[in-house]
């Protein structure tokens, strides 16, 4: 399905809907519209939300029919693209990312009876908008410990997108891993100001590289930056999908978004005439994160010890952020043994300590 | 965080090589445009032309091993989707902005098409220049003699450009045409057909400018991988009021902004780095909207029938 694909379906959904009314027939499929903020074919982010709304295609055999609109900027073309799709009788709209929280809930309140699914974000103004979200600090907590082990000049650059409460989230698990394996790591961070900009992102890994570092992690969708990791002989982590074929010597492993499930579970449940609005926030465990595979390079006793966190976050033996933790400037925020609140993850806005460097504001 | 702002682990050298790089592309895509609107066309398609000469691009290098042959097929690439802006804007008289932005869209679809399943491949290196001691000069070496070829070729076309447009007969009609297409017309010259020409050259370079990301810059092929670097080039040929010389600074000065902010962050620089990403895009609306402006647009001296369509009278 592609966009002429999809204005296509609203044509004709149009000219149905004034000719036979809004009664839908028991064996029309259900419709699922899915707005992406980047191409399909990045190879991260936007990829993987669509394999699996693919697998979910697939899972319903025929039941459902899905439609999507790629590199939708968020605000006012997120809105249109969204009133299009429910104005074109779609039922379900999963909107898949943290800039779309303000064009979700307008549209929402619009079209009482279509479902809302928001990735990533926070804003639940309507009774039919569920928030869902993965527990992506999990992952980089295992690749913080990895990079905190293997880095050999102690220096891991960190290519971040924008200073949102997700980024921020992110570094700080990491840094604390990579800091708990190697007290003298240290994080370097570029703030790129965009989730997809490949040339951007390559030139912002050279920068980090040239500063020392030998481990690249990214916040970013592309793999603009693993690939001059690979060019550089430097190593380097994917994120949202296996991006180890752009890669294959230096791509140790990957955080990867499963989303796949979640989406076949809240499809059935609209199915079902059973949908309603939820905040689901899901991690290893619940498998709505998973991790590529370990690349051989990572030294026996360092895989063991990832496989070993991986297992015990599965387990819910383990959180990322268990204190004693201290806010950069020396403050305690979690006590010892203490476990970060959710609710402070989600509006995180502080470096903890030890790392370098401020959050643009 | 006062301790990690060390000027010292800056290195000049390898910034002032890392901004040659940086701004080779937007400076290939500027000085095609440039002549394009020299010739009184306004093209706003350079970021469609830019993606479609990274995937053909691309796809050529890898199928034949050899990146030149895909550089050519890039220039072949984009001077192709030009020449469908030609048709449309010069034979068939469609509006240009309109036409423009739709073939953004269209090379923006269609690169996306060509490009399936290039995805992950890895494309054949293009060697840097040998230029045997030269290289090895202290400072200027590294800065100027250890480059890839584009960077030269790009610094040759814009002197080419330059004594082209300035002293050659044949850019003396071009910037006639542009100027006052109606007189060039009276005086015998044949619009259209140096206006094609012009558009297909930029085509040729905005496709260039696509394969130096894919190829060299980042080298990979990726979805959109432009992302907006044709709409900067787009502002970068106003900045430089049309001059090629002043499209080079241009280029550069943006080059540096990119490659500093991201050095000057890497070293632990706390600097207004949200305000320094958005400065180019800012610009480039600012720009945008003095173009569509009648009255700043002769003020900043631009070709007097820069985006007028041409109808032979007479």
């Amino acid at each position: 399905m592609n966009r002429r694909q999809l204005l296509a379906g609203t044509a004709l959904a149009l000219g149905l809907s004034t000719g036979l009314g809004t009664v839908a027939l028991a064996d029309d499929p259900l419709r699922v519209g899915f707005v992406y903020i980047g191409p399909v074919g990045d190879q991260g982010w936007t990829f993987i939300h669509d394999q699996a709304r693919q697998t979910a295609e697939a899972h319903f055999e025929g039941r459902i029919e899905t439609s999507f609109v790629e590199s939708v900027p968020y605000g006012a073309d997120a809105e249109r693209v969204m009133t299009q799709m429910a104005l074109s009788g779609i039922d379900m709209i999963f909107a898949t990312t943290f800039g779309y929280g303000p064009d979700v809930n307008a549209v929402a309140a619009r079209f009482p009876d279509v479902a809302f699914e928001h990735a990533t974000g926070f804003m639940q103004e309507e009774p039919n908008v569920s928030l869902y979200n993965a527990r992506f600090y999990e992952g980089r907590a295992v690749i913080g410990h990895i990079a905190g082990r293997m880095t050999e000049t102690n220096t891991v650059g960190y290519i971040a997108s924008f200073p949102i409460p997700e980024v921020v989230m992110g570094i700080n698990s990491a840094f604390l891993h990579a800091r708990a394996a190697n007290p003298d790591v240290q994080f370097r961070v570029v703030w790129v100001y965009s989730w997809f900009d490949p040339a951007q992102e390559a030139a912002a890994a050279e920068a980090l590289i040239e500063q020392g570092a030998d481990v690249i992690m990214q916040h970013t969708d592309s793999t603009g930056a693993i690939r001059i990791a690979q060019e550089r002989g430097v190593l380097a982590f994917g994120q949202a999908a296996d991006m180890s074929a752009a890669a294959p010597d230096v791509h140790l492993t990957a955080i990867i978004n499963q989303w796949a499930p979640y989406y076949i579970e809240r499809i059935q449940a609209r199915l079902d005439g059973e949908w309603e609005a939820r905040d689901t926030w899901y991690g290893i465990g619940e498998g709505m994160v998973g991790m590529a595979p370990l690349h051989a390079r990572i030294p026996d006793d360092v895989r063991a010890e990832a496989e070993g966190m991986i297992a015990e976050i599965a387990a819910g033996d383990y959180h990322p952020f268990t204190g004693p933790i201290n806010r950069q400037d020396g403050t305690p925020w979690l006590a010892e043994g203490e476990v970060a609140p959710d609710g402070d993850l989600l509006g995180m806005g502080f470096y903890v300590e030890g790392m370098t460097g401020e959050i643009p504001d | 965080m006062i301790a990690s702002m060390d000027l010292s682990s800056i290195n000049p050298v390898v910034l002032a090589a890392a901004l040659m790089v940086a701004a080779t592309p937007i400076l290939l895509a500027a000085i095609g445009e440039l002549v394009v609107e020299k010739a009184g066309v306004l093209n706003l398609g350079v970021e469609g032309m830019m993606i479609t000469g990274a995937v053909t691009g691309f796809a050529f290098a890898v199928a034949t091993g050899n990146p030149y042959l895909g550089m050519l097929a890039a220039v072949a690439g984009g001077a192709g989707l030009a020449l469908i802006f030609a048709l449309l804007t010069q034979y068939l008289m469609a509006n240009q902005v309109a036409t423009g932005l739709a073939l953004t869209l269209f090379g923006l679809g269609f690169s996306a098409l060509l490009g399936q399943g290039y995805s992950g491949v890895s494309p054949p290196r293009t060697p840097r220049m040998d230029f045997g001691p030269l290289a090895d000069i202290p400072v200027l070496g590294p800065i100027l003699f250890r480059h890839d070829p584009l960077v030269y070729v790009s610094l040759i076309i814009v002197a080419a450009v330059w004594w082209f447009l300035r002293y050659s007969r044949a850019g003396r009609i071009l910037r006639a045409v542009g100027e006052n297409h109606d007189a060039a017309h009276a005086l015998g010259y044949r619009v259209r057909l140096v206006r094609v020409a012009a558009i297909a050259f930029g085509g040729a370079c905005a496709g260039l400018g696509g394969a130096y990301l894919s190829l060299i810059r980042v080298p990979q092929w990726t979805e959109g991988m432009t992302a907006g670097a044709g709409w900067i080039a787009l502002a970068l040929v106003v900045f430089a009021a049309w001059r090629p010389w002043r499209a080079l600074l241009g280029a550069y000065l943006f080059g540096g902004i990119v490659t500093l902010q991201l050095t000057l962050q890497a070293a632990g620089w706390r600097i207004p780095v949200e305000y320094l990403a958005m400065a180019p895009y800012l610009v480039t609306i600012v720009v945008l909207v003095i173009m569509s402006s009648g009255r700043a647009r002769r003020t900043l001296s631009a070709p007097g029938s820069l985006g007028r369509p041409f109808h032979a009278a007479g």
